[in-house]
């Protein structure tokens, strides 16, 4: 990557179970729709970014929120036709996902 | 609220996506080339081109190219920020029209 990782504060660390947020609502959303209520866990800690949900209008980003790599096994998104083995990946914010307990 | 016309991913009868190389025309090559001076000169952010393609008409949408969507996105974004007006915009395109025909 060479970029420098800013220090992240976020609320969860590598390893972490997390369900991702069921919302809808006005706005840029960055969370693609098929992976909303899904539950995964927290694969990497990408750092603190400019929230593009805010930038999407013009405005400034802040506060930055923190980015994750969170995994989810196929079977969990897709359903038992998935392949078992194979995981999906996606990139989402902070404030989209809840702790799992 | 329901699911935007841009959050396509897992929808059925979507098909295999085309991955064959293929030849950009000049327009989408200049298209691309307005996008990223537009960017470089701090006029307008990714996100913002991203909103404004989810806030289009959904059947225009649709019927668009790539490429369209990137126009149609930074033709509403230089009006939304009063860069340029429709009726410029328009005047021009119809300067174009007399000059080289209709695309």
């Amino acid at each position: 990557m060479g970029r420098t990782v800013t220090t992240a504060n976020g609320q969860f660390k590598p390893g972490d179970r997390v369900k991702v947020k069921f919302e809808d609502r006005p706005g840029h959303l960055r969370t693609p729709w098929y992976i909303r209520g899904k539950s995964g866990w927290i694969e990497k800690v990408y750092g603190d970014f400019l929230n593009p949900e805010s930038l999407a209008f013009g405005k400034d980003g802040l506060p930055k929120k923190t980015l994750y790599l969170v995994a989810f096994n196929q079977t969990d998104v897709w359903g038992k036709s998935a392949g078992v083995k194979d995981k999906v990946l996606v990139d989402i914010y902070d404030h989209w996902l809840e702790p799992l307990g | 609220m329901a699911r935007g016309h841009h959050d396509v991913g897992g929808l059925p009868g979507a098909g295999a996506i085309d991955v064959t190389e293929h030849q950009l025309s000049d327009w989408e090559i200049l298209a691309d080339a307005v996008n990223q001076a537009l960017g470089a000169r701090g006029v307008k952010r990714t996100d913002e081109m991203r909103r404004a393609r989810e806030e289009m008409d959904s059947a225009a949408y649709r019927d668009m190219t790539y490429y369209e969507r990137w126009i149609a996105s930074i033709e509403a974004i230089l009006i939304e920020k009063k860069i340029l007006s429709k009726e410029e915009i328009d005047k021009k395109l119809a300067e174009f029209e007399t000059k080289w025909g209709e695309p």
